[in-house]
């Protein structure tokens, strides 16, 4: 994991501070999350005090410092998907996998994030599973939706 | 010819010539090869934005794959971006050499077979079809209706959208054979910088991204000032739930923006641009990296830019899942890698923006409406939509409508056109119940004002705006305080909390809206008047936060609360004083009863109650304790005998 943020910031010589929030993009992109020990070692390439970068990092909503599962799903909650009952959705999700969104199942499998719009509102209620979209999801086929990617892991 | 071959072809002939009508034969036959208005071999379009991908494009490009290559036919397949119409996604179009382009709707993949096996054989297959694309030499496909008269595209303008869905989003050679980067060209040779500004004033242009300030006056004030570096910056957060129009844009057309942002950085002096896009739009991102590069590659940006002297460099910086960032000042904060957290204006961004230099921030729609002002003059923008609302705008049409997508039309079209004509009115034909249009800085609009017409300033006579343009139609199923208290909420989640009328404001009307939106206690009849309160409260507070936040989030976080509060002040008091919500919507508010004459004692409910709220014994009808009642609904749910309803 150390090397993986060395190379990373290896790419970015001569870095200033407006290149702090794509390098930690970045870094979370391939480890998964911010560690602590990730924003030290960012700390020090930029010469910027880890409380500077914390803050920073903390207020977007896009950084975890928590490891992500192995499927991540990011459930919309804008105003379509509302209106067409994300809410609900979200209800069933989390009791199909037993854990709140902003948390990652014990056995790492799943994580639940809530993103504000995905952009898809034509086709709401929308989730995006590791990248992979679904459209016009109800409270009946996110548990479908579910135990298709706990059998794929199974595989 | 290869892309090589190509590109040194169209440097030559189209672009350095500058040209916008040929006369040249040649040089026409060409064009219409690469614009694929002539073909050798079929070609096979997938709708492939992110609304197509959602609805199974990526499955049905590999049954396309499968099918081509089990028949052995060989076929161009081209993933294109999205037309609009995102209801009927997955989108495919098949040209066949001499034919008319065919455009068939809801392929999923089990659909592709026949689709292919018939159109193969000239025969028009049974499949929903939108239309076929009239072109001239060209057959036709019997019984298949004209595409440009289809009810949803028929009375659209589509400027911004003309090449989404149609054409391959990175294909450069494309873009330039159907007339892209001519404008920008033609520009930086024959007019001034303070030329382009006078005509993008003159052309009426005002910024798309829901501030409505005239785009060619911006450029015009960042022109004037002398500094040794300038900004252009293009605004792509697109933050507001509902709007999804420049993910369109970026998806289908790439180069349009690129085009658009180079003419504003001529116009302004800028050497540098930034497009500030969402984290969550990756697909957007993919494909404008490869614009970017394409159009790096034909010196179309970077060192002096076709010998004319003019530097500009385009670099990509992704957001990161923050709504506030949408704000000028916060995004520039953003950029320079700082919480995005705004700050009081003046100075503007042209006297003092990103780095402490001179910047023009535009939204992606407003860029993408300059090279075809441009292109075909200020004059015909202008004699397009209302006095003081020229041009198009896209709106995104979402919620209970029967078509979603988005909608590109002149503006001063009315709203009721716009959801009764283009979009074939409400969902399962349900009664409508008011339009809320621009997203949590917006209001909401009523049946007694659908016949308004689309204008900056008359949507604000009636408590709305304009916002970016994302639509979200609402029926007789939903609920206005809850959608208030939506909005509220995603306010506060939201909100930088740097100042205190946002931070602390909006957490009291949350609290306010929550209380009216809860489960009743018991023998509280007094606390009615304390709700009744509340909302006067609201009123006092909304205007507080109104005049008192440091930004425009929090200078219009109250208008969702006070637009429902202006027009569905009933809903309000009947949430307060009956404590009912007849939307069904408000959970907390639901009580459920058991029909006894049904019940037949099997102990599901009882077991699956979270609340413990339901008393019986086997084969005895069960009882539900009210008082412990959440409204979750999950008895009625799992009740196999249609025993459980909510009490009206």
């Amino acid at each position: 994991m150390e090397k993986t943020v060395e190379t990373i910031l290896s790419e970015h010589q001569d870095a200033h501070r407006d290149s702090l929030i794509p390098i930690l993009q970045e870094i979370q992109e391939s480890v998964g999350y911010l560690s602590e020990k990730s924003i030290i070692e960012v700390g020090k390439h930029l010469n910027l005090p880890t409380s500077k970068i914390f803050g920073v990092a903390t207020f977007y909503n896009q950084f975890r410092f928590e490891p992500k599962g192995k499927f991540h799903i990011q459930i919309c909650r804008g105003t379509a998907c509302h209106v067409l009952g994300s809410a609900t959705v979200l209800d069933e999700l989390q009791k199909a996998l037993k854990m709140k969104a902003g948390q990652t199942s014990r056995d790492g499998l799943f994580s639940i994030e809530v993103v504000a719009c995905i952009g898809a509102c034509g086709l709401a209620p929308v989730i995006c599973v590791n990248g992979e979209f679904h459209a016009k999801v109800t409270s009946n086929s996110i548990k479908e939706i579910v135990e298709s990617y706990k059998k794929q892991a199974e595989n | 010819m290869n892309n090589s071959d190509i590109k040194s072809y169209l440097i030559q002939n189209i672009l350095k010539p500058v040209i916008i009508n040929f006369d040249d034969k040649n040089i026409i036959e060409n064009l219409q090869i690469l614009k694929r208005d002539k073909i050798e071999k079929p070609v096979i379009y997938i709708g492939a934005g992110t609304c197509g991908l959602g609805a199974g494009a990526g499955k049905t490009r590999k049954a396309v794959e499968e099918y081509l290559s089990n028949n052995q036919i060989e076929a161009e397949i081209i993933e294109t971006g999205c037309i609009g119409l995102c209801s009927s996604e997955p989108l495919m179009d098949i040209q066949i050499p001499g034919f008319n382009r065919i455009s068939y709707e809801k392929v999923t993949e089990d659909k592709v077979e026949n689709i292919l096996s018939s159109v193969f054989k000239l025969e028009v297959a049974q499949n929903p079809k939108l239309g076929q694309f009239f072109t001239e030499n060209l057959r036709k496909w019997d019984n298949v209706p004209n595409f440009n008269d289809h009810s949803f595209f028929k009375p659209q303008t589509r400027v911004v959208l003309q090449n989404c869905g149609i054409i391959n989003p990175v294909s450069i050679e494309e873009y330039v054979a159907r007339g892209g980067y001519r404008s920008y060209l033609k520009t930086i040779k024959e007019y001034t910088s303070i030329e382009v500004c006078e005509k993008i004033i003159k052309s009426g242009l005002r910024g798309r991204g829901g501030g409505g300030f005239t785009t060619g006056m911006k450029w015009k004030f960042a022109n004037g000032e002398k500094s040794d570096q300038k900004y252009l910056v293009c605004n792509a957060d697109e933050g507001d739930p509902g709007a999804f129009m420049d993910r369109a844009v970026i998806e289908g057309d790439p180069h349009r923006l690129i085009e658009g942002m180079a003419i504003g950085a001529f116009a302004i002096g800028a050497t540098k641009a930034y497009i500030y896009i969402r984290a969550e739009y990756p697909l957007a991102i993919e494909r404008l990296k490869i614009a970017l590069k394409q159009a790096e590659d034909y010196g179309l940006i970077g060192e002096n830019i076709f010998d004319s002297g003019i530097d500009l460099r385009i670099k990509i910086k992704m957001g990161a899942g923050a709504f506030v960032c949408g704000e000028e000042t916060a995004l520039m904060h953003s950029i320079e890698g700082k919480r995005g957290m705004p700050r009081p204006r003046p100075p503007f961004p042209t006297q003092s923006g990103l780095f402490g230099k001179t910047t023009v921030i535009n939204n992606v729609e407003t860029f993408a409406n300059v090279p075809t002002i441009l292109e075909k003059g200020e004059d015909w923008f202008a004699s397009i939509g209302t006095q003081n609302s020229k041009g198009t705008k896209v709106f995104a049409l979402s919620g209970k409508v029967k078509l979603t997508g988005l909608v590109e039309i002149p503006m001063g079209t009315t709203i009721r056109d716009v959801i009764f004509k283009i979009s074939g009115g409400i969902l399962n034909d349900k009664k409508f119940k008011s339009v809320q249009i621009g997203g949590p800085s917006g209001g909401c609009i009523t049946e007694e004002n659908l016949d308004i017409l689309i204008d900056y300033d008359t949507l604000k006579t009636v408590g709305a705006m304009m916002g970016s343009g994302g639509l979200v139609v609402m029926d007789e199923d939903t609920c206005m305080v809850d959608v208030a208290k939506f909005f509220m909420d995603f306010i506060q989640r939201e909100s930088c909390g740097k100042c205190i009328p946002c931070r602390e404001g909006t957490k009291r009307m949350l609290e306010i809206l929550q209380s009216i939106t809860s489960k009743p206690l018991a023998g509280e009849k007094h606390l009615a008047l304390e709700r009744f309160n509340g909302v006067l409260q609201l009123e006092r507070l909304g205007k507080v936060i109104k005049e008192t936040s440091l930004c425009g989030l929090g200078q219009t976080a109250p208008n969702p609360v006070l637009s429902t509060l202006r027009w569905f002040r009933h809903e309000y008091e009947e949430h307060i004083f009956d404590r009912k919500c007849s939307a069904n919507v408000c959970t907390e508010l639901r009580t459920y009863k058991i029909d006894v004459e049904k019940c037949t004692g099997c102990t599901v409910c009882v077991k699956k109650c979270p609340t413990d709220a339901i008393i019986g014994s086997k084969k005895a009808p069960h009882f539900i304790v009210s008082d412990k009642c959440i409204g979750c609904g999950t008895c009625e749910s799992v009740c196999k005998f249609d025993a459980i309803s909510v009490e009206n």
